[in-house]
């Protein structure tokens, strides 16, 4: 764990506990941030989600890849910051799970259950990994409206 | 919490009283065994009773769509009973309560299967 002044950081295993472990912190973290009960709930959904997809889809389980979580308060944000070392998300193939054709698949909801959650979604991928960053409006700031940013 | 279950037949309806979270691993597991079991014994009225159900993810999302298409595809159904605030609202949100039969009173649930 690295740790600054707003700033917490950890580098975890690509495995179901790292999953649990990072919806743990995620709650503790945005608790302590004064985030109400139903918005801590919103964020550390979307932290086990976006760590689901490091842990599962960009790293699959490999015991040499890490997956990086970073929780950090900027002005007005609470910015979560999820990196895999997979092979990079192609953004091209994430489905719209309110499609009828998608609404009995049992995939592919995740990303959506996170853009429904947080104010900012972004992802990155590359070669070398894919980063997802979460934002959070700090409570009493405006969200100046949802954005899923690719 | 780690997930629970146990399940009862009333008239001839079995219905599984789910506790806890339904989260990818050991909780869609749970239910996705629980659900081939009672199928496999030839029962087909099946009620997923969810009051204490206090979680659940996107992969147990896609563990009860499963299990309502597995039950369905085998020539049954599968129904929801009870949902909290929480999996109601997510079930709103991906639309697929337009697709569960959603209950909120189990003898209801049990007189609703033709």
């Amino acid at each position: 764990m690295a740790m600054t002044e707003q700033r917490v950081s950890y580098t975890l295993d690509s495995s179901l506990e790292t999953i649990d472990n990072a919806e743990q912190k995620a709650t503790i973290i945005a608790t302590e941030l004064g985030f109400g009960e139903d918005e801590v709930m919103q964020i550390s959904m979307a932290v086990r989600e976006g760590t689901v997809n490091a842990v599962l889809h960009g790293n699959a389980y490999s015991p040499d890849k890490k997956v990086t979580l970073a929780f950090e308060r900027t002005g007005n944000d609470f910015v979560i910051t999820i990196r895999d070392q997979g092979p990079g998300m192609d953004l091209s193939k994430i489905p719209n799970p309110l499609a009828p054709e998608n609404l009995l698949k049992t995939s592919g909801r995740g990303i959506f259950l996170m853009r429904s959650f947080m104010d900012v979604v972004e992802i990155r991928p590359s070669k070398t990994g894919t980063e997802l960053k979460l934002i959070k409006h700090v409570h009493g700031t405006s969200a100046g409206g949802k954005e899923a940013s690719q | 919490m780690t997930m629970k279950v146990s399940s009862r037949q009333v008239d001839g309806v079995t219905i599984v009283d789910c506790s806890g979270r339904i989260t990818l691993g050991e909780g869609s597991v749970i239910l996705r065994d629980t659900v081939r079991d009672i199928l496999s014994k030839g029962n087909k009225k099946i009620v997923l009773n969810l009051q204490n159900v206090n979680y659940i993810d996107s992969s147990g999302i896609g563990e009860l769509v499963s299990a309502f298409t597995t039950t369905k595809n085998q020539g049954g159904e599968l129904k929801l009973l009870n949902l909290t605030k929480k999996v109601n609202d997510l079930l709103q949100i991906t639309k697929l309560y337009t697709v569960f039969d959603v209950k909120d009173d189990e003898a209801a649930a049990v007189k609703s299967f033709k």
